[in-house]
Order: structure tokens, then C-alpha cells, then sequence
């Protein structure tokens, strides 16, 4: 190995794989890191090793983002894969993995392997997929589960779509559970979920907007839970959103069910009230839910019952957003403000700043199986560093994405990304305003 | 002729049946082999008897060999076709049963696309009944033509290894096989994806397999199951592709097996789905062909069995 040694000196080391938490240096040699600990000698390394002083940051691994929509193939005017990926380095996200509700979906190999010479090409974060669970994400016919995991599908969904009927999920868990695959669901049972946009209650009756019944979450992810104890396959419930689907999850692990979950920023940082007057930039799928749902998401996620959060990135256009309430389209954009809207989380004295780097790194890393999330000897280069003092307001319209529609304009919030590498690449660092 | 161990009145299944009631019809069937090679393959043992064969389900293998197995015996043969008459007038399978019953045959053979329904219709007829095969339950002397074709091969069935891949869910091929290998003492594996086996199925007396480089490692008979179409688009599989690549016999993956190991299967074929035509066409290992002529052989002896204990005078009408 001849080649880029760098030394990062002096920042609060924080790796919630091995606990490690303390000020330090890390040390880059091409790809990997080499090195990590307290004050090691730059003397060592030779004479050709870059020092970048980052005291006073906060190094962490790179965020690993199990749920984002990036729309290429198919709507490359809302998202590309590289502006996308632009966004997740903005955000200090080095691993994304995609929905595949593009067009044509990824429910076939030749998709897969599009996404991944598309991301090779663009070699900013790295970009995984899943594939849809069922041909068109139609919720009829299995895709090709073991081809398409062999071709580098990290896991199986039909995305936004809830797989609605038993029978296809029990065979689609079976079926992965034959190659050791994982199945994500949308954990909304659909007629029900068709019924309105909107958590229904008080807020939904005031504007006389269609609303959906909490419980829809907990049905699904209730059966699906009886489906997995049938078939032993494992399981990942996405965007968690109500107390009730949690206490199941919660349940269920106990149980020793092989499951896992996932929530996402506009459910811990959002409830309903945001919805406003029609503001369709609030409208997600599911849609934000009461106070005490909220602060059953904080809690599920303190107590680690929820084990990842996910940017549920989910961009969309003008054209897409600027329409009646129950016309818009459901969706936030979330890579950039990922990491400062978690924090929230640590600023409100509910979770420990380590805990909550877990449930963005290592845990969804570990769902997912893949090798990232780590700060250590050996592991591949892939951190973020940010000043967990810096004060701002998110500004939408400086966002890298190329949709702009959250509802967090404005909002002030507490932690910046500085930089973010890539298997020893930086891929992003902030030009000082 | 009350030497013969085999003293039951239909063939219905495997299951229930001795090491002993295989055995003779086994014994038996090896004489029939030797017979149906000669010029001169005619026995009179079952003049005057008459055989319908009674397929409520399309079939042209195993009807024929029904039908050269009871002809060769002697027996009058009617072949109906019920698939296309009667069921499609709204008769019953009981008035079906009654009918044929009032023409006294001495033997039936039945094939029903339903679980249990030979069984039902035996206990309506004062014949023989033999099952060619109910829904997903048993196909006997299929699994009897595979125990013939492997201890001619093999001289026992007794401590081999066979791995019974592919389509178990549905297949009255592996049940009645399963029966069988497990009566003999042999060891019986299942390899399929979770969507092609049934539930419990570790409970019938096999080892369960997921993959076919584990599933046949070290094995003796690799027996393939067809896939039907209707269940290779999605509902079980995803695709022919995907089944052949992970689930179908090829030679990459008949390596895993024993270099001895042999090939079979109970037909028709998919090429391409299940099985691939290198392995299939393999005259020193596939014994596709030879589970074929073993099928008149067996049937031949089942026969003869089901006119022995019919006794002289013909079956009573009730």
C-alpha cells in the first residue's frame, strides 16, 4: 500500500459498534482506516501523511441510510442517483440504500446492476438497492429473490406499497427466508390505508380531510408478525410510526422473533399539527400521527425496540406538491437533514449521543449486512465529522437534492456536517458561508 | 398362492403397506421384466378379468402403462377418459362409482385430481381399486416402479441415500416415495425452497434441505419432481430461470452428489425447468428410461396381485 495517508487529529471519536467514545486520531491509508486511537504520532506514518486537525468535531461512521427514494430510472427531473447521492454526502450519509419504486422498478437484475454501474459512475456515497418482493411491486408474483440478492439486492419490498395479501407474504417470507434474505414492509394494510391521507382524529375532522385509522400500522405489522412466526423469516417493519406497532415489535423480539424496525425524522420531530393549513410538504405515508404516537416513536427508539432511523428520503417536484392536500404527493426529503434532526433526540435529553449514532450507523449496517458503520482498524474509510455545536436554520432552498418539499424550512437545529469520506474519499465538505 | 405376502384387496397407498407387501410386489415385477423383453409377452392370468381405467385427470403415461400391463395379463382393458364425460355432466364421484360398479370390473385403476377420492371410491365398488395416483396424497406404484428401477441398479434399497428434489408441496410422487425409502431403510432427504414443501414434512421420516450443493452432497439416487407450469410464475417460484439456477440438476450441481449417484424421474419432463438434458440424457446415470419399462413390470405384478385375491367366482354385487 503506497498510496494517501491521512491523519485526522483531535476529534471526539464516537464509535457505538465498540462504545468507544474519547478524542483522538484517525488514520486513513487509501481505503481503510488504519489506525484509530489517542495521540498517535503523525512521526510514524512517514513523511508523506496529510494532517487534518478536526478538534473540537465530533467523527463518526458515516450514516447508514436503509430507506431512500432516488428515482432514476425513471423521474431523474425529481432525483437522480447522483444528485441523490450529492445530498446523502451533504448529510454525512455514506450508505444509501434504495426503494424500488423507480421506473421500471428494480424487480429485475438488469435494474440492479443498472443502479450499480450508475453509482460506480458517480462514486460519491455508496449506493445499495433493494428489489421489489413482487413483480411491478404488483403484490402477485415472487421477483427473482435469489438472483437478484446474487446480483447485489440487499433486500425485498415493494416499497411504498404494502404487500397487501397473506398468502403472496407468507410465500415471499418463505421464499427469502430459502436464501437468507430480508423483507421490509410498509406497515399499512392497504384498504384501510386507502381510505384517506391523514392520521384520522380530531385534526383530519377539523380540516375534512379523509383520515386513516391508526390501527391500520399495528393490523399489518401484527399478521405479518404471525407470517414471520410461521416462516422464521426475517423481517423489517419500515418507518414505524404508532405506540401500537411498536409495543407489538416490542413483543414480538421478546419472543425471539427475527424482526426489526425502522422510523424515520417526521415521526419523532412531527406530529399531525404540522399538517397545518394544507401544508402538503407534511403530507408522508404514513401520515404524522398524534403527540402520544410521537412520543411513543422517542421512546421505542430510546428503549431500542426501534432499531434504525432512516431518512425515509422520499423527493418529489413542484408539480408534485403544489396540488390539494389530498391530490399531493406523499413524501419528505430527508439525506441533509438526517443527522441534526436526530439529534433533537440528544438536545432533548431523551437518548445519549452514542445511542442515537448507533441507530444511524451500525444498526442498520447489521439489518442490512453490510460491512460499514464501524470505526476501526481494517474497516473501510466511510465517517462523518460534524460540529455538534454549530447552531443553524434549515434552509430548504440550499438543499444538494434536487426536490426541495419539507416541512422543516426554518427549523432551528443544533450539529453540522463538515465533511464526510468515503473509502478514504472526501465527498463532501462544507464551504464555510 | 397363499404364499404371497401381499394380502390386501386394493392398492391405495404406500403408507400402511410392509417391508414385506414390497418386497412381493417387487419380486414379482422382476419376473415381468424378464417376460416383457421376450417376443412372447402374453400371460393368460387374468382372462376373462376386466380392468377400467378410470382417469378423472389427463394422463398418457401412466394410462398406458396400465393399459399394456393388463393386456399382457390377458384382461379386457377399457380406458374412459371421466375428465371429459361424466364430470362434466354434475355426476358425483358416487354415482361415477356406482355405474362402473354395475358393469363388474374386476379391477379399477383410478387417477383423481383430489386427495382421498380413490379411497372414497373404493369403499363404493366391490372390485379392485388401485390408485394411479390422488392429488397430492400417493402415486403407489410409482413409488414402487422407483424401488424396482434402484435395486436393479443398486441390488438394495436398504442404507442408500435419496434425495427427493423440487416440488414436494404438491407431489403424490414424493409422499408415496417418502413412505416407501422409509419402509426400506433408506435414507430419504427433501431439497426445495421453503415454497415447495409442505409443513411438518420433517415428521414423515426425512432430512430437510434447502440447497442443493448440502441436499445432495454424498447421495446415492438423486430423484427429480416436475414443477408445473402454473406454479413456476410467481405464485412458488419466481421464474424457470431462478428454479433452474438454484433448484434445477445440471452437472455442476450433480457433482455435489455421489460419483455413482443416479439420476431419475417420474415424467414428463420439463427440460430446463427441473432437470437439465446433459444429466438427463446421461445413458450411465439417468435411469429415466429404465423407471419407464419398470412401470409396465410393477403394474403387471399389482395386477396379478389384485386377480389373486379376488378369488375365482368374480366380485359379489351388493
Amino acid at each position: 500500500m503506497s498510496g494517501l495517508r491521512r491523519l485526522y487529529r483531535g476529534a471526539r471519536l464516537i464509535d457505538p459498534d465498540s462504545g468507544r467514545d474519547m478524542v483522538g486520531d484517525v488514520i486513513v491509508v487509501d481505503d481503510r482506516i488504519a489506525a484509530i486511537g489517542a495521540n498517535i504520532s503523525a512521526e510514524d506514518l512517514g513523511p508523506d501523511v496529510e494532517v487534518i486537525d478536526v478538534t473540537g468535531m465530533c467523527l463518526a461512521p458515516g450514516l447508514v441510510d436503509m430507506r431512500v427514494q432516488l428515482r432514476e430510472p425513471g423521474a431523474e427531473h425529481i432525483e437522480s442517483i447522483e444528485s441523490g447521492s450529492r445530498a446523502a454526502a451533504a448529510g454525512g450519509v455514506t450508505t444509501i440504500v434504495a426503494l424500488p419504486n423507480t421506473e421500471p422498478p428494480v424487480d429485475d437484475v438488469s435494474v440492479v446492476e443498472f443502479v450499480a454501474r450508475r453509482a460506480r459512475e458517480v462514486r460519491l456515497a455508496k449506493v445499495h438497492t433493494y428489489a421489489a418482493a413482487t413483480k411491478g411491486m404488483h403484490g402477485k408474483e415472487l421477483t427473482e429473490i435469489g438472483l437478484l440478492a446474487a446480483n447485489g439486492a440487499v433486500g425485498f419490498t415493494d416499497g411504498v406499497k404494502a404487500i397487501a395479501d397473506a398468502l403472496v407474504m407468507r410465500r415471499v417470507l418463505a421464499y427469502a427466508r430459502t436464501f437468507d434474505q430480508l423483507v421490509i414492509q410498509h406497515p399499512e394494510e392497504p384498504s384501510l390505508g386507502s381510505a384517506g391521507e391523514v392520521t384520522e382524529g380530531e385534526i383530519a375532522t377539523r380540516l375534512g380531510l379523509a383520515g386513516i385509522t391508526p390501527a391500520a400500522e399495528v393490523m399489518m405489522v401484527e399478521r405479518d408478525l404471525r407470517l414471520v412466526a410461521i416462516t422464521g423469516a426475517r423481517y423489517h417493519v419500515a418507518h414505524v410510526s404508532t405506540e401500537a406497532a411498536i409495543d407489538a415489535i416490542r413483543e414480538a423480539k421478546a419472543s425471539g422473533l427475527p424482526v426489526t424496525c425502522d422510523t424515520a425524522p417526521p415521526y419523532f420531530a412531527l406530529n399531525e399539527t404540522a399538517i397545518g393549513d394544507y401544508r402538503t410538504f407534511a403530507k408522508v405515508s404514513p401520515p404524522l400521527r398524534s403527540e402520544s404516537d410521537r412520543q411513543a416513536v422517542v421512546a421505542g427508539l430510546a428503549d431500542g425496540t426501534i432499531d434504525a432511523i432512516a431518512s425515509d428520503h422520499a423527493p418529489w417536484d413542484q408539480d408534485s406538491k403544489r396540488l390539494p392536500f389530498s391530490s399531493a404527493s406523499c413524501g419528505i426529503v430527508g439525506l441533509e437533514t438526517l443527522l441534526p434532526l436526530s439529534l433533537e433526540l440528544v438536545h432533548n435529553r431523551r437518548m445519549s449521543l452514542i445511542d442515537v449514532l448507533q441507530r444511524l450507523t451500525v444498526a442498520p449496517a447489521r439489518i442490512l449486512g453490510l460491512n460499514v458503520g464501524r470505526l476501526a482498524a481494517g474497516a473501510p474509510a466511510d465517517f462523518v465529522v460534524f460540529d455538534p455545536q454549530a447552531k443553524y436554520r434549515i434552509d430548504t432552498d440550499r438543499l444538494r437534492s434536487k426536490s426541495k418539499n419539507a416541512p422543516f424550512d426554518g427549523r432551528p437545529v443544533e450539529g453540522r456536517v463538515e465533511l464526510t469520506v468515503v473509502d478514504g474519499r472526501t465527498i463532501f465538505e462544507r464551504v464555510a458561508a | 398362492m397363499d404364499s404371497y405376502a401381499y394380502r390386501h384387496r386394493h392398492l391405495l397407498g404406500i403408507e400402511g403397506l410392509t417391508p414385506e407387501d414390497i418386497s412381493c410386489v417387487l419380486d414379482l415385477a422382476d419376473g415381468y421384466v424378464d417376460m416383457n423383453r421376450q417376443a412372447e409377452k402374453k400371460k393368460s392370468l387374468l382372462r376373462g378379468r376386466t380392468l377400467i381405467n378410470c382417469f378423472f385427470e389427463n394422463s398418457t403415461r401412466t394410462r398406458t402403462s396400465f393399459e399394456v400391463a393388463g393386456k399382457r395379463l390377458g384382461a379386457d382393458v377399457i380406458n374412459m377418459a371421466v375428465a371429459v364425460s361424466s364430470m362434466r355432466k354434475g355426476e358425483t364421484l358416487i354415482d361415477t362409482a356406482m355405474t362402473l360398479n354395475a358393469m363388474h370390473p374386476d379391477v379399477l385403476v383410478v387417477r383423481h385430481p383430489e386427495s382421498g377420492a380413490v379411497q372414497l371410491l373404493s369403499e363404493k365398488v366391490d372390485c379392485a381399486v388401485i390408485n394411479a395416483g390422488d392429488g397430492s396424497h400417493e402415486h403407489p406404484t410409482q413409488a414402487l416402479l422407483d424401488a424396482l428401477t434402484i435395486r436393479r441398479r443398486k441390488g438394495k434399497l436398504g442404507g442408500l441415500t435419496v434425495a427427493i428434489c423440487g416440488d414436494v408441496l404438491h407431489s403424490r410422487v414424493a409422499r408415496s416415495n417418502i413412505w416407501l425409502l422409509n419402509a426400506m431403510g433408506a435414507r430419504v432427504r427433501v431439497v426445495a425452497p421453503r415454497t415447495l414443501l409442505p409443513a411438518a414434512v420433517e415428521h414423515l421420516g426425512v432430512e430437510v434441505f434447502h440447497d442443493m450443493a448440502e441436499g445432495l452432497a454424498d447421495v446415492d439416487i438423486v430423484m427429480m419432481l416436475r414443477l408445473q407450469s402454473e406454479r413456476m410464475h410467481g405464485s412458488f417460484v419466481p421464474s424457470t430461470r431462478e428454479y433452474f439456477h438454484f433448484f434445477g440438476l445440471d452437472e455442476d450441481k450433480l457433482k455435489f452428489a455421489r460419483s455413482d449417484a443416479l439420476i431419475m424421474h417420474p415424467g414428463p419432463m420439463n427440460r430446463g425447468v427441473e432437470i437439465g438434458s446433459t444429466v438427463a440424457d446421461d445413458i450411465d446415470r439417468s435411469l429415466i428410461r429404465q423407471q419407464v419399462e419398470m412401470g409396465v413390470a410393477v403394474r403387471m405384478a399389482c395386477l396379478e396381485l389384485m386377480g389373486r385375491s379376488l378369488g375365482n367366482n368374480g366380485p359379489p354385487i351388493k
